[in-house]
């Protein structure tokens, strides 16, 4: 029952981040800060969707439950969305889930929603680079480590399947 | 004539189950009639030794309730899985973490604290706790207590005279079944139904069954058999959220359409939707469907769509008519759900 997440990380730790970027604006923005040779924290694992209302709240909960220090999620500012409607439905989806994930004991400095538009790459720049340091201050969450950890207290020789936690660098970039 | 050998087991659950499968009433004689029961703690007298001699898979199936958080329950899943052909996740605690599932919000030890010394009803000047720890003789001589290691845990056991008795273990993290052994099918709800229970029951003697890791229930939202389906409205539109002790509910109309949160489109049907049926909303018991992997998270995101403010004050003030979004969703399924837990308990 500490009050930080994880006193003492790993040296070698940085945060993972995953963020889900609209594809009319905060994709673009991302784009856009690539093509002006800004630079900013490596920690973004970045997934292009078609709008923030498509991001359904498991999409979150599973980044979280495989090892992802943060969500981030850029969409397009109030009245921009390319579908009228999207983003208003994620910032209510937002509003709930933040406090949903708050009682269950994650930070609320994990879980951000920021509007971005195609222009504003520098934005971009910000937003990442700040979620890291606020991430790097609270340290890892790794629940994957969590479970293991807890699942210990089972029968050692027939330990349940657990949900498959794949390792980074075995994932697949196509 | 061959009678399939049938077992009734129960772990961290409250024993409605086991009303369930009494509330077959005449129809419980035609299966007792076909199956021989080897266990069913709650209404006959058998012992696990019996069940430990007998050869693995030699039980036809196990129908067991309960979520497991103890060191015996987790025991007898691993034992009547070895000796079932098929074992049956019975209800929404064994099914989805049900009610106890709950408990994965707390530590072990905040919850044996509040119930041992903290609860007001509670009077316990010593601060006596089940113990698992090694204790001084301090009982007169004729209780000895052992410690002994089993794996990775403390067991502790009793020797009075020749007798000795083992002390279950608490475990930190309350699981569903699936989560402990395989389970080959899982018959929802909290409890289940009579016919869905007589169903599985008929499946499984008839040797008709579906797919394994099958939810014997319809694989479609609640909504599809509610009488109240037709009075859904097109645009469901959230100005304020009220529980359902606040307001008066009208008999007829969609839960969603009188703002009151139903889990309906977020539940398996299967029940012929009697909560609805009795004017309560839906809480969830029977999980979600197959498409779904977090019910919790889908409801929220259903109902969250459609808020009706855009603006964060206005859009908060709405949400703040569901005061604990965790016991809301979860209500059944937080030990199945994708976080399982609470971090930093």
């Amino acid at each position: 029952m500490s009050t930080q997440d994880t006193p003492t990380p790993a040296p070698s730790w940085e945060p993972r981040i995953i963020a889900f970027f609209c594809n009319w604006c905060t994709y673009t923005a991302a784009d856009l800060a690539g093509v002006s040779r800004m630079k900013y924290a490596a920690n973004i694992r970045v997934i292009r969707v078609m709008c923030s209302g498509r991001i359904d709240p498991q999409f979150v909960l599973e980044a979280f439950a495989k090892g992802a220090d943060g969500v981030l999620i850029g969409g397009c500012h109030p009245n921009d969305c390319h579908y009228a409607e999207g983003n208003y439905k994620m910032l209510r989806r937002f509003r709930l889930l933040k406090r949903l994930l708050a009682d269950m004991g994650i930070d609320e400095n994990r879980f951000r929603l920021e509007w971005i538009s195609a222009a504003e790459g520098e934005k971009v720049k910000t937003v990442v680079n700040e979620m890291v340091e606020n991430i790097k201050k609270l340290g890892p969450l790794g629940l994957p480590d969590r479970l293991a950890e807890l699942n210990t207290e089972l029968e050692a020789e027939h330990l349940p399947v657990s949900e498959p936690h794949e390792k980074e660098s075995e994932v697949a970039h196509v | 004539m061959f009678r399939p050998k049938i077992a009734f087991y129960w772990c961290a659950s409250c024993g409605g189950c086991e009303e369930t499968v009494v509330d077959l009433a005449e129809d419980i004689l035609g299966v007792v009639e076909k199956v021989n029961i080897v266990l069913w703690p709650v209404a006959m007298d058998f012992k696990y030794d019996a069940i430990r001699a007998m050869p693995d898979g030699s039980i036809l199936a196990t129908l067991l309730n309960g979520a497991i958080r103890s060191t015996e329950q987790e025991e007898m899943a691993r034992l009547l899985r070895r000796k079932s052909k098929y074992l049956i996740a019975y209800g929404s605690c064994a099914h989805t973490g049900g009610i106890p599932g709950l408990a994965n919000q707390f530590s072990r030890e905040q919850i044996l604290r509040f119930v041992y010394e903290e609860s007001p009803s509670t009077v316990n000047g010593e601060k006596t706790r089940p113990q698992t720890q090694w204790l001084a003789d301090d009982t007169g001589g004729t209780l000895v207590m052992h410690r002994q290691k089993r794996g990775s845990l403390d067991g502790l056991s009793f020797v009075d005279q020749d007798r000795m008795l083992k002390l279950p273990k608490l475990h930190e993290l309350v699981r569903s079944l699936d989560q402990v052994v395989e389970v080959d099918y899982y018959v929802p709800g909290c409890p289940p139904t009579p016919n869905l229970t007589k169903a599985a029951v008929g499946a499984l003697l008839d040797g008709r069954m579906p797919p394994k890791g099958s939810v014997l229930a319809p694989d479609v939202a609640l909504c599809d058999e509610c009488p109240r389906k037709a009075s859904k409205p097109t645009n469901v539109s959230f100005k304020e959220f009220h529980r359902p002790h606040q307001k008066v509910l009208d008999p007829a109309q969609c839960f969603l359409a009188q703002g009151v949160v139903c889990m309906g489109p977020a539940t398996r049907s299967g029940c012929t939707a009697q909560c609805p049926g009795g004017n309560m909303p839906c809480t969830g018991c029977f999980g979600p469907t197959s498409r779904v992997r977090d019910q919790g998270a889908k409801i929220l995101s259903s109902l969250c769509a459609n808020v009706e403010p855009k603006d964060e004050d206005g859009i908060d003030n709405v949400l703040a008519g569901i005061p604990d979004p965790v016991g809301t969703f979860y209500r059944y399924g937080l030990a199945k759900s994708l976080l399982r837990q609470k971090v930093n308990r």
